[in-house]
């Protein structure tokens, strides 16, 4: 089963979480979670924990910012939301994301082509 | 990273315990949530809370990524060990003191070497540009009298030379305490030097306070000026800012204080060691002009000169320049060879030092070895310790780093002893007037120092930690089961690489020992050299007289006083000579045969010595013919006194007491022959002397030096001849009451102060040596106490048991010393030149040397052969 599951590669988390808290503005820990396997429609092999070492590594950075709040039930937790700077960073990153995947799509469907 | 991530994590690694409570926290929330969702979704409350923690991942594990990702892992780590570290060394506090000890022992010692090697050898001299000065000198000068040129031949050069941008001089013959200072309290002796008016801007020296000399200061009839040392200027006059332009009362006369030098320039220290100057006045030319060579000459090469440029000039230069232009045939009589300032100060202690830098580098190979040897029986101990960590993942990298870490706690503690300790060798070393090594007062612990300090602390650590740390987690799980387990002799690999090592460390202080066998044999030999006068017994004081320049007045006044000084009870006989051997000499043109003819240069020089009656009798030379009398004066004909050396050359294979010689133009009779005096080194060869009485005119002493032979102890003495001296003369100053034998000791201090050293050290490895070898066999005993236990018990007496320990220690040794011995035979071809009457391959001093460290080796496993010996099988066996 883990091996239908993508590896997350280095520093891609990192983008991942900037991501989802652009666009889901402030989220807790969980959430943040919950919401890549999700949207990666559970594609990613995600150990749930794993993301407290990207989301202090991004506060330290001040790419995003973190407040204690309570949930809709009434739990207390911490809040993540991205920074302006945190917003330029992801956009830099998510650039740089694109170039390569269509660069490595299309070394990729060329070789095969030649294969052919 | 960047500026600001790095501030992060340094501030999360000084919030800990908040940063680890928030995360728990945040963690506990999120679990919580993600059970509540599940329950949402239908779970059992436990199904629930299994899901969530499956999702999550190891909580532990999340956590250690995120201290991870937020603070300094490598630092963590750091801590850790240190902490680890820290408390295993707590755990024994016998290896830990005595660890540290040897290590500041070793470092300490290393770094006050460095230091004085540092100040003589490698720091520059304390001038401005210092290596643009040079030294000149003819190529074979020996002592001052023959490295000095006269005022004539010093303004020739100055005016015909194209390589100095200045040459200046200094008057090379002035003696301690040469001076008074009256006026404030009783008269007080100082030691002042003429220099040359150029003197301190050519070396690039700037007074504190005030000025140099100016050039009218340097002619006849100028204004009296004086410089003072800053020394002299704390001690007589507190460091007064308001000195400058002050009248001083020297030699009776006012002289204006126009200057006071910086801190940093201490002349004795680098032109003269060993002694202390306290002030500079102008050379005036014309004054010393009729006395000949008198100037050491010191120059300053204009940019891009190379010394052997100045070599090439000086070569044409010198021989164009006259003693005295007023003798127009004086011409010829000079040559030079200018050399490096720097070697001139410290050239002659370059090997020395560099022996006893060696000696003490290998004091820290036998420190780490020891230290080696020490970690390694250690290891054994906690073999299971860290069979135990690596079972648990400890890696192999993290376990050397572990046991480097140990070593460089360990190196790093030795370190600060043993810098405390070298604080202490320098500051003493420092303020040791005596001791005659060039800039000796400048030896500090300095930065260079420190930077020495963190190098071999750093190497020793390495040295010492990394051999027993490869060691230990290089053997398998197994191996380190199998060696400690009951029933084996002993680790075989184990004991051969401690075996290796303590015949190396061995070997090291075989060389040690001999080395400093061969320096104490030769410093022995030095003491025992015929210096040609009996220094024990015999005192010296510099006396002032008022004569008057008149020989009849000068003639009564010392009667008078060498009269009264003898009449003194205890004093067995007094004389007064103008200069003392092995202090400052002064030469002239040696004495010929009567009526024969010699070729230029033919006619060596002679070293001078004005004399009274009973001086030669006082300093307890060996005298052939007769002493002087007060009838010598210029009543009667004018006589002379010559070393053998002296006689041989004007009358070889002949007597010739009771004949006539010619010196310069006087012609004078022989009435007397001594035995050769060492006038300027105990160790080289005596030149030619001649001893004229005080009491002729053509002669003329320079100051007077009042010898006094007497079985009293010289403090005892003192009292009354200064007393004696003061009821002559109440301006005497108060100088000191010297030992004769206190010359000799500071003529022979360099040496003695390296024997000292090397020897030393050389104890010192002895002591760690000894220490290495009962380490490994104490060790072995232990390991092999069952084997011990049923040898004996199946009828091997105690002395069997013993002995079989003791041949072993002896086995080790003697591999040790064998190849020690070999070491030493290259080591003491090195250091032929530094040893005095001794050969390099002497063999008393081999065969002592290889006694004791077979003596002390037997010493080393005596003790445990002992502790084997009295084993007791019942208990050995039963403990098993």
């Amino acid at each position: 089963m883990t091996q239908t599951k993508l590896d997350l590669l280095q520093g891609t988390l990192d983008l991942m979480v900037l991501q989802t808290l652009a666009s889901m503005g402030s989220l807790h820990g969980y959430g943040i979670a919950r919401r890549i396997e999700q949207v990666s429609g559970d594609e990613v092999l995600l150990n749930q924990g794993t993301i407290y070492a990207s989301l202090v590594r991004l506060q330290q950075r001040k790419w995003i910012s973190a407040e204690w709040g309570t949930s809709d039930n009434n739990r207390k937790a911490k809040y993540y939301s991205i920074t302006k700077e945190g917003r330029g960073q992801l956009a830099k990153d998510a650039a740089y994301w694109r170039r390569l995947t269509s660069v490595m799509g299309r070394v990729l469907s060329a070789s095969a082509e030649e294969e052919m | 990273m960047n500026l600001r991530e790095i501030f992060g994590r340094v501030n999360s690694f000084f919030h800990k315990p908040e940063r680890d409570r928030e995360l728990d926290a945040e963690m506990q929330a999120h679990l919580e949530i993600a059970i509540e969702e599940n329950v949402r979704q239908g779970m059992s409350e436990q199904e629930a809370r299994r899901q969530a923690l499956i999702r999550f991942g190891g909580v532990d594990r999340a956590k250690e990524e995120q201290r991870a990702s937020r603070g300094l892992p490598w630092l963590d780590v750091l801590l850790q060990d240190l902490r680890y570290t820290l408390r295993t060394l707590k755990r024994d506090p016998m290896f830990s003191v005595i660890a540290v000890l040897i290590l500041a022992l070793g470092i300490g010692a290393n770094i006050a070497v460095f230091s004085v090697v540092n100040a003589i050898l490698l720091r520059p001299l304390p001038f401005h540009d210092p290596e643009r000065l040079v030294w000149i000198a003819p190529a074979d000068a020996n002592g001052l009298s023959a490295s000095t040129y006269s005022a004539d031949a010093y303004e020739d050069l100055l005016a015909m030379n194209k390589s100095y941008e200045d040459v200046t001089g200094y008057f090379a013959f002035s003696t301690s305490d040469n001076g008074k200072l009256t006026g404030h309290g009783e008269p007080k002796p100082i030691t002042g030097i003429s220099v040359a008016q150029n003197f301190f801007p050519t070396l690039g020296v700037t007074p504190e306070l005030g000025r140099s000399f100016t050039k009218e200061e340097s002619i006849k009839g100028g204004p009296a000026v004086v410089l003072l040392s800053h020394a002299f200027w704390m001690r007589q006059f507190g460091g007064d800012r308001g000195m400058i332009g002050k009248p001083i009362t020297l030699n009776g006369g006012p002289v204006t204080v126009v200057g006071v030098l910086p801190e940093t320039f201490d002349f004795g220290a680098v032109f003269s060691p060993g002694t202390k100057v306290d002030l500079f006045v102008p050379v005036v030319m014309d004054e010393i002009r009729p006395w000949g060579n008198t100037l050491a000459l010191i120059g300053r090469l204009k940019p891009g000169v190379s010394v052997a440029q100045a070599q090439a000039e000086a070569g044409v230069l010198f021989p164009k320049f006259y003693w005295s232009k007023k003798f127009p045939e004086s011409v010829g009589s000079y040559t030079a060879r200018p050399y490096e300032l720097k070697q001139y100060v410290s050239g002659k202690l370059r090997r020395s030092l560099i022996v006893l830098w060696c000696a003490v580098g290998m004091i820290l190979l036998i420190v780490c070895v020891n230290l080696s040897n020490l970690m390694l029986a250690r290891a054994a101990a906690r073999s299971k310790e860290f069979a135990l960590r690596s079972a648990l993942g400890a890696g192999r990298g993290r376990l050397v780093r572990q046991l480097l870490t140990e070593s460089m706690v360990l190196a790093g503690m030795g370190a600060v002893l043993g810098l405390v300790l070298a604080f202490g060798i320098t500051s003493y070393l420092a303020h040791q007037g005596s001791l005659a090594l060039p800039l000796l007062s400048s030896v500090r612990v300095d930065g260079a120092a420190l930077v020495w300090t963190l190098g071999i602390s750093v190497g020793a650590a390495v040295l010492f930690g990394l051999l027993p740390g490869l060691r230990m987690s290089g053997s398998n799980l197994q191996e380190a089961l199998k060696d400690s387990g009951p029933g084996v002799s002993d680790g075989r690999n184990h004991e051969r690489l401690r075996s290796a090592l303590v015949i190396s460390e061995v070997a090291l202080a075989c060389v040690l020992l001999v080395g400093a066998g061969l320096l104490l044999r030769s410093f022995m030999r030095v003491l025992d050299v015929d210096l040609g006068f009996q220094p024990s017994t015999a005192s010296a004081i510099k006396v002032n007289y008022d004569d008057g320049g008149k020989a009849d007045k000068r003639d009564a006044i010392l009667q008078e006083m060498i009269r009264r000084v003898s009449a003194i009870p205890g004093v067995e006989v007094a004389g007064v000579s103008d200069n003392l051997p092995l202090e400052r000499n002064r030469g002239w043109g040696g004495p010929r045969a009567k009526g024969k003819t010699y070729k230029d240069n033919e006619v060596p020089g002679a070293f001078v010595y004005i004399v009274s009656p009973g001086y030669v009798k006082a300093m307890g030379m060996r005298l052939r013919g007769r002493d002087f009398g007060w009838q010598d004066d210029m009543k009667g004909e004018s006589t002379v006194i010559l070393n053998e050396k002296a006689a041989n050359f004007v009358a070889p294979g002949e007597d010739i007491v009771g004949k006539t010689v010619t010196i310069g133009k006087n012609e004078v009779k022989v009435i007397g022959v001594v035995a050769d005096v060492h006038e300027t080194n105990v160790e080289g060869t005596a030149g030619e002397q001649m001893y004229l009485p005080t009491m002729r005119d053509e002669w003329g002493p320079d100051g007077a030096e009042l010898v006094v032979r007497s079985k009293l102890p010289p403090e005892q003495l003192a009292g009354s001849v200064m007393r004696t001296l003061r009821e002559m003369n109440p301006n005497q100053a108060a100088v000191e009451f010297r030992p004769i034998q206190g010359i000799v000791d500071r003529a022979v201090s360099p040496r003695r102060f390296f024997v000292l050293l090397v020897g030393a050290f050389a104890g010192l490895g002895l002591l760690l040596a000894s220490l290495g070898i009962y380490g490994v066999i104490s060790y072995s005993v232990t390991r092999r106490t069952q084997e011990i236990g049923i040898r004996m018990a199946l009828g091997a007496s105690a002395g069997r048991v013993q002995a079989g320990v003791i041949v072993k220690t002896l086995q080790l040794a003697a591999v040790g010393i064998i190849v020690g011995v070999l070491a030493s035979m290259l080591v003491a071809n090195m250091i032929a030149s530094l040893l005095f009457g001794t050969a390099p391959t002497d063999p008393i001093t081999f065969l002592v040397m290889v006694v004791v460290l077979a003596g002390v080796a037997a010493l080393a496993g005596y003790i445990p052969a002992r502790r084997a010996s009295r084993i007791n099988p019942m208990v050995a066996l039963r403990n098993n």
